[in-house]
C-alpha cells in the first residue's frame, strides 16, 4: 500500500533500531514522552517497543483528546441528548465514553438520538435534513479537530442554519505539555512531538520546550519508521547535548503551519480562562471556547447545562498514568476492574488511550 | 425476589460477535436453556436420531442494505446457513428459512432475494424444503429479516473441536479477509468513501470437501470468522483449547482496499466481518496438502498458512509484527467504531 508499505520496511527499521542501539548510552535510563495518543497506539500496535533497548523507556503524554475529557463535560453533552426533539452527534471515539449516566451508546439504545459522524460537516448537514429537529456536535479533540469545527460553525454562519450548535470541547496542547514539564514528579528527557497537530500550529510554537526547559523535541510521524526516527533524532540530540526543534514528518507537516487553519480558528474560538483535564486538573488558557459573535452556535450558551464538576472514580489513577508517573499495568483496576469493554477511566475508552493500547497489544486479555 | 440482571439493557455490541455477544450468550440466554448439546456452543448442533447423526444450525440475517456489492441478504442468508453446517464437518442437505417482511417493502426487492435464495441453494447444492412467513408494520423493520435453519448429513472422518487441537497444530486461513465487513460499512454510504471491494459472501463448501479429500483425520478444527473477525475466532479457540496462537502477521491475506480502509477508519481488519472464508487448525504433517487441495478450488487461490498453535501463552492470540516485534490479538471489543485523529 503506497505510502504506508515504505514507512514499515522491516529493513528500514532494523537499519534505525541498529543505529539507536549505537547511540544510547548504555548506563542511562531515558525517558521519552510521546505527546500524542496515535503514536502511543502505533507503538503498541507495532510491537517496537519490543525492538528498542530497554533502557529507553516511552511515556506516554497527554495527547488523547477523549481521555483528557472530565466526566463532568461528558454528563454536560449528553444531557443535551435528552433533550426533546434534539440531535446529538460525536465522533466515534466519544461513543464509548461513560458519563455517569451511561456513555453515548448506551443513551441511543434507550432511544435517545445520537449518531456518529465523521466529520462538523456530517453534523451540519444532519441539521439542514432535519430542519424540525435541533442537532448539537459533541466537539473535541486538539489543534488537530478544531479547524474543521470553526469551519462549520462559519458555514453554518453563511448558510444560515438555525437549528445547529456545537459543544465545545476543544484543547490546546502546549499548555498540558507545560503543565507536565512543571510537575515535581516528572522527569522527561525529551519529546516526540504530536504530528496531526503540528500539520496546522506547525513546528514554531514547541520551541519553548527546547529553549526554557532545554528538551529535544521531535515533531514525528506515525507509522514505524516514523517513530523510530523520531526517537534517534532525540538521542542524538541528547548525546551532543542539544536541545532543538525538529521536524521529522516533513512530508506533512509544513514548519510554519497551515495560516488558514490558524485564521479559521481565531475567527471563531477564543481562550477560556481556564479548563478542566481529566487527570491534570484546571489548566489556565488551555482551551477554546466559541467567541460571542457565534453565541447562537454555542450549545453551552442555547442550552442549560448542568455543568456539574465530576469527581473521578478514587482508585483509578489515571492522573498518574497520564502523566507518566505510572505505566498502565500499575493501575490497580487496570484489566479487571477497568477494561475497555467496562472503561472507569477515559485512558482505557479511546483505541488512542494509553490504558486501552496496552490493554490491547501487549497485556493477556484477562478473562471474565 | 429482585435480582439485578445479568445485562441491563441490550446494547449494539451485542450483536456485534465480540465480548459482548459472549457475555449475553453464556450470561442470558444457555443458562435457562441448558443441556449438555447445547453448551458445546458451536457453530452447529450434533444430534443422534435413531442412529443417524446430523447437524441442525439456524442463523439470523438483519443486513443494512439489503444488497450491497458482490451480494444481497438473500444469498447472504443461504451461504451463511450452509457455512455453519460446512465448519461443522458436515455436507449441507436442506434449509428452511423465515422471513420478516417491512409493511412496505416493494414486491420488486422481495423478488430479486427471492430469485437470490434459489440461486444460491442451488449453486450449494441444497434445498429450501419450507419456512414461514410474518408481515411488521412499517417502521418495525429494516425492509426484510431472514432466518434459516440448516440440516446436514455428519462426514464421519472428521472429528472436530478444541479438544483435538494440538501446539504445534498449523492455522489455515481461506481467503483474504474483511472484504464483507468493509463492503457493508461502506455501503452504508455515511463514510464518503468509494471503492470497488465486493462482499466475499460465498459457500465455503467446495473448498472443505477438496481439504477432507485429502486430509480428514489431520483437520482438527474449523470455523467460519463472520462478525468479530478472525481474531475472535481464534480467541474463542484458545480459550476452549487452552492453548496459546501464533499468528505471522505478513502471512496474513488482506486486500489493499481493505487494508486502507482500516487504515484510514482506525480499524483491525482481523476484527472484520468475513462470509465467504474459514479457519482450519491441520496437523503440522498435512497442512501442507491440505493448503494446495485448497488452493486448487476456484476461489482458492488466496488461501495461506497463517500461524500456529502453541502451549503459552494459554488462551491468548499473539501475532509476530513484522519488525520481530509482538502484539497481542484481542476479541473485538463493541462495534468497530472509527478513531477521529
Amino acid at each position: 500500500m503506497k505510502y504506508v508499505d515504505e514507512f514499515r520496511d522491516p529493513e528500514l527499521i532494523e537499519r534505525v533500531a541498529r543505529e539507536i542501539r549505537r547511540t544510547v548510552d548504555p548506563d542511562y535510563d531515558y525517558r521519552i514522552m510521546e505527546v500524542c495518543g496515535g503514536h502511543t497506539h502505533s507503538i503498541y500496535r507495532h510491537g517496537l517497543r519490543d525492538i528498542l533497548p530497554q533502557n529507553i523507556r516511552l511515556v506516554h503524554g497527554p495527547g488523547c483528546p477523549v481521555c483528557v475529557l472530565p466526566m463532568g463535560r461528558v454528563d454536560d453533552g449528553l444531557s443535551v441528548a435528552g433533550q426533546p426533539d434534539t440531535i446529538l452527534t460525536a465522533f466515534g471515539d466519544m461513543m464509548r465514553v461513560p458519563g455517569t449516566k451511561g456513555t453515548p451508546l448506551e443513551y441511543k439504545a434507550r432511544g435517545c438520538d445520537v449518531r456518529m459522524v465523521y466529520s462538523p460537516l456530517d453534523a451540519l448537514r444532519i441539521a439542514q435534513n432535519n430542519p424540525e429537529k435541533h442537532v448539537c456536535f459533541f466537539a473535541i479533540g486538539f489543534e488537530t479537530t478544531a479547524p474543521s469545527t470553526a469551519l462549520t460553525i462559519l458555514r453554518a454562519k453563511a448558510e444560515g442554519v438555525k437549528n445547529f450548535s456545537v459543544f465545545c470541547n476543544h484543547v490546546t496542547i502546549l499548555p498540558a505539555i507545560r503543565a507536565i514539564l512543571d510537575s515535581p514528579d516528572m522527569r522527561i528527557d525529551g519529546f516526540i512531538g504530536p504530528g496531526h497537530v503540528s500539520t496546522i500550529t506547525g513546528c514554531r510554537p514547541y520551541e519553548f520546550i527546547a529553549n526554557h526547559y532545554r528538551k529535544p523535541v521531535v515533531i514525528s510521524g506515525f507509522e514505524p519508521l516514523d517513530l523510530l526516527e523520531g526517537i534517534l533524532m532525540v538521542l542524538r540530540q541528547l548525546r551532543a547535548g542539544q536541545a532543538r526543534v525538529e521536524n521529522q514528518y516533513r512530508r506533512i507537516v509544513p514548519w510554519n503551519g497551515n495560516g488558514a487553519a490558524m485564521r479559521a480558528l481565531a475567527d471563531v474560538f477564543e481562550l477560556r480562562p481556564y479548563f478542566e483535564w481529566r487527570g491534570l486538573g484546571f489548566i489556565s488558557q488551555s482551551a477554546l471556547k466559541i467567541k460571542p459573535a457565534f453565541a447562537q452556535y454555542d450549545s453551552e450558551v442555547r442550552f442549560e447545562l448542568p455543568g456539574v464538576r465530576v469527581t473521578d472514580p478514587k482508585a483509578a489513577q489515571c492522573g498518574e498514568v497520564l502523566k507518566g508517573v505510572l505505566t498502565p499495568p500499575q493501575c490497580k483496576l487496570f484489566g479487571n476492574a477497568c477494561t475497555p469493554e467496562h472503561p472507569i477511566g477515559a485512558l482505557m475508552v479511546s483505541s488512542e488511550g494509553a490504558c486501552a493500547a496496552y490493554y490491547k497489544y501487549v497485556a493477556k486479555p484477562v478473562e471474565a | 425476589m429482585n435480582t439485578k440482571p445479568k445485562i441491563a439493557q441490550i446494547e449494539m455490541a451485542h450483536g456485534a460477535g465480540g465480548k459482548a455477544s459472549r457475555r449475553l450468550i453464556e450470561g442470558v440466554i444457555v443458562p435457562p436453556l441448558a443441556n449438555r448439546t447445547l453448551q458445546t456452543l458451536s457453530d452447529a448442533a450434533t444430534l443422534t436420531i435413531e442412529g443417524a447423526r446430523i447437524a441442525t444450525t439456524a442463523d439470523g440475517f438483519v443486513v443494512k442494505p439489503l444488497q450491497f456489492n458482490g451480494g444481497s441478504i438473500g444469498s447472504l442468508a443461504v451461504h451463511g446457513t450452509v457455512n455453519d453446517l460446512a465448519v461443522s464437518g458436515a455436507r449441507p442437505v436442506a434449509l428452511l428459512a423465515t422471513l420478516i417482511l417491512e409493511a412496505g417493502l416493494s414486491g420488486e426487492v422481495l423478488e430479486a432475494e427471492m430469485e437470490a435464495m434459489g440461486a444460491a441453494a442451488r449453486a450449494c447444492g441444497v434445498e429450501i424444503v419450507g419456512g414461514d412467513t410474518k408481515v411488521v408494520e412499517h417502521g418495525m423493520a429494516d425492509g426484510m429479516y431472514v432466518s434459516t435453519f440448516g440440516i446436514g448429513a455428519i462426514d464421519e472422518r472428521l472429528t472436530l473441536g478444541p479438544q483435538s487441537v494440538r501446539p504445534g497444530d498449523r492455522v489455515l486461513l481461506s481467503g483474504p479477509i474483511g472484504d464483507h465487513g468493509i463492503t457493508i460499512l461502506l455501503a452504508r454510504g455515511e463514510l464518503e468513501l468509494e471503492s470497488d471491494i465486493a462482499s466475499d459472501t460465498r459457500a465455503v463448501t467446495p473448498f472443505v470437501q477438496a481439504m477432507t479429500s485429502v486430509a480428514a483425520s489431520g483437520i482438527r478444527w474449523m470455523r467460519d470468522p463472520t462478525r468479530g473477525g478472525v481474531a475472535t475466532s481464534l480467541n474463542e479457540l484458545a480459550r476452549d483449547a487452552q492453548t496459546g496462537i501464533v499468528l505471522d502477521e505478513e502471512s496474513i491475506p488482506v486486500r489493499d482496499a481493505v487494508r486502507g480502509a482500516c487504515e484510514i477508519l482506525g480499524l483491525d481488519p482481523l476484527h472484520i466481518a468475513n462470509e465467504g472464508q474459514f479457519l482450519a487448525i491441520l496437523a503440522p504433517e498435512i497442512a501442507e496438502a491440505a493448503l494446495q487441495a485448497v488452493r486448487a478450488v476456484p476461489g482458492g487461490e488466496g488461501a495461506a498458512l497463517i500461524g500456529e498453535i502453541t502451549t503459552e501463552p494459554v488462551a491468548t492470540v499473539i501475532t509476530r509484527t513484522r519488525y520481530g516485534g509482538t502484539r497481542v490479538v484481542d476479541m473485538l471489543v463493541g462495534d468497530p467504531l472509527p478513531r477521529i485523529c
